[in-house]
């Protein structure tokens, strides 16, 4: 209960830097200062809040679940090729936002490309795929924050009261801090998890005696072995995976966030960081997931590793409802939890829950980029700001932040999914797939509406069509040593389309694979059989070129 | 010409992301303990970092001086 009652300080701290940010704040009543902090952050806040708003609950999380059960690939698959895309994605894309957004006073993608392809209700179609598309985002928050609290007091604080009090405490800051609070929370959280991967490293690896002997064991394990390497995974699904962090850019709350950098220098520091803050956080994780199938005295581990060898040799013959219930048991989202409660004193083990807890209340700026989405784009859009004034504006913004809140809480309940998946499945491949509009808005003056309105509708269609997919077509069992998908579709005896242990393979590809490069085609044959906007307009974007 | 070795440069970066090379073994294990794989990675991080110091420093845009240049005049549809 120790380490319990140190998250709860810590999130006591949290939310008075949220609330004191809020009091330090002149002119909150201006749109602009709750939702962008007046576009004055400087290079070390917009640095860490910037990286602590994309690090959610699977960054360590679902990141050493997913390394305990497949191995050191988890690092190559996400951590590493994240960071190269996204470090350059910010470079090219959202330094071109911030100059666009500071001149023409942008507050939101949307806004942007309203004015960049003179449209109007093609722009509330496209916010509502993103807010769509970035609900379950939120939710993984909400989901990482009961399951931590759960883990961490032992389970004396219920999965269902955890999330409840993140979500309020997320909800309380964000409410009165905006964007101001929200990025000076970002700041500290990020430093603390950054801290916690270490610690956690050096602790654990003290507690198990060093590595050495427990990479020596597992590579003598047959059954374990493979997760020192990679031969579990295709080479088609890794390089699929390198489209997943193209969904970054395109996450409102990343492209608002950059709106708010005071001068445009302040991304360099981002864009050369970058990497290096990924590889702090994740190399830990990964490496100490992969450990944790070493642990044979922690009772809740051997549970997850007994449900993972039932469900390799017997899962083919098991109703899917069975196998799902196994994965469920299976699933290694808190084993970097059960690793701390083992090997971690007391106190520290509660320092280590705040870092965990940092990572996973990162869902803060996607509630506050909603919030901020949904009062630019539809209430001020449609006229209420005009009607209303700028302060109902403000107000209406943290109604929808406890609206939204309340919901995703909701959700979070019954959600049945891993962090991990729920996350890669449905947000980021959605928001890969929306990429192609921020390339074609900024890089392309012949693009138009109703290329960007293709790529919308096909977006939407895409993930819906891969949803129902998943629910129509039960997984099958992980069949080591055998191929265990079920293939739907084949031409020429190549797999075409397949249902997998872990998703939907495309020939052989994530679907994020084919969403990404249709989006593309789609924005280029569309826009060239319709009108582009007027010169004016595009010489308002394309004098912006880099010299 | 510059910008041109720098796109060279970032496309190298993603074909070496691919490590096929060391897909199916742990061996060497570096410092005895961390897997080649899971080591080039870290190296790969690394190496992109270094990268992305090299667009920042050779290929910064310079977006800030068009933003003070005043608007066009309104125009025609094209």
């Amino acid at each position: 209960m120790i380490p319990a009652i140190v998250v709860f300080i810590y999130l006591a701290t949290v939310l008075y830097i949220g609330i004191f940010a809020f009091r330090k704040a002149k002119g909150r009543e201006k749109a602009e200062d709750y939702f962008l902090a007046s576009r004055s952050l400087g290079p070390f806040v917009f640095l860490f809040s910037l990286f602590g708003t994309n690090m959610t609950a699977f960054a360590i999380l679902g990141s050493s679940g997913h390394a305990f059960s497949n191995g050191i690939v988890t690092f190559g698959l996400m951590a590493s090729s994240s960071g190269l895309v996204i470090p350059l994605t910010i470079f090219l894309i959202g330094t071109r936002v911030w100059a666009l957004g500071k001149k023409y006073g942008f507050m939101t993608p949307v806004q942007m490309f309203r004015d960049r392809w003179e449209c109007g209700h093609i722009g509330t179609v496209i916010f509502v795929v993103q807010a769509v598309l970035l609900i379950p985002y939120i939710i993984i928050g909400i989901m990482g924050g009961g399951t931590t609290l759960n883990a961490i007091s032992g389970g004396v604080v219920p999965y269902w009261f955890g999330g409840a009090i993140v979500a309020m405490v997320v909800m309380s800051y964000v409410f009165f801090g905006g964007m101001r609070g929200t990025a000076w929370v970002n700041t500290f959280q990020t430093i603390l998890f950054l801290l916690f991967g270490a610690i956690a490293l050096i602790v654990i690896g003290v507690g198990m005696g060093g590595f050495t002997n427990a990479v020596q064991a597992i590579q003598s394990s047959p059954a374990l072995a493979p997760l020192l390497t990679r031969e579990r995974i295709s080479p088609l699904y890794f390089f699929s995976y390198t489209f997943i962090p193209l969904s970054a850019i395109a996450f409102p709350h990343i492209l608002i966030f950059c709106l708010t950098a005071r001068k445009m220098n302040q991304f360099k520091k981002t864009v050369i960081f970058y990497p290096l803050c990924i590889l702090a956080i994740w190399l830990p994780c990964v490496f100490l997931g992969v450990m944790a199938n070493r642990v044979t005295d922690v009772p809740q581990i051997r549970a997850k590793q007994e449900a993972r060898r039932v469900l390799a040799t017997q899962g083919k013959t098991m109703a899917p409802e069975a196998r799902d219930d196994l994965r469920e048991k299976a699933a290694g989202d808190d084993v970097i939890l059960l690793l701390l409660e083992r090997y971690a004193p007391f106190w520290l083990a509660g320092l280590l829950g705040a870092g965990i807890m940092a990572a996973v209340m990162a869902s803060d700026s996607q509630i506050l980029a909603l919030s901020t989405m949904f009062t630019e784009d539809v209430f001020a859009f449609y006229g209420g700001k005009r009607r209303f004034g700028e302060a109902v504006q403000v107000q209406t913004g943290r109604i929808f932040i406890v609206i939204i809140t309340l919901f995703a809480y909701a959700v979070a309940l019954r959600a049945p999914e891993t962090i991990f998946e729920l996350a890669i499945q449905y947000a980021f491949s959605g928001f890969a797939a929306l990429s192609p509009l921020l390339v074609a808005a900024l890089f392309w003056k012949g693009s138009t509406k109703w290329g960007a309105l293709a790529v919308t509708v096909w977006t939407a269609a895409a993930v819906a069509a891969v949803a129902i997919f998943q629910q129509v077509v039960p997984a099958p069992a992980p069949a080591p040593g055998q191929n265990p998908n079920i293939v739907v579709c084949a031409v020429g005896g190549i797999e075409a389309l397949s249902r997998t242990p872990a998703g939907t393979a495309v020939f052989g590809f994530m679907p994020v694979v084919p969403m990404v490069i249709v989006s593309a085609l789609l924005m280029i044959v569309v826009s060239k059989i319709t009108r582009t906007p007027r010169a004016t307009t595009l010489a308002r974007y394309f004098k912006l070129e880099a010299t | 010409m510059k910008r041109i070795v720098l796109v060279i440069v970032v496309v190298a970066l993603y074909v070496l992301h691919q490590d096929f090379w060391f897909w199916r073994t742990a061996h060497p294990l570096v410092l005895g303990f961390i897997p080649i794989g899971l080591f080039y990675q870290a190296c790969f991080s690394v190496a992109a970092s270094l990268v992305m110091w090299l667009l920042v420093k050779y290929d910064w845009p310079s977006l800030e001086r068009e933003i003070e240049q005043p608007e066009p005049e309104e125009d025609s549809p094209s």
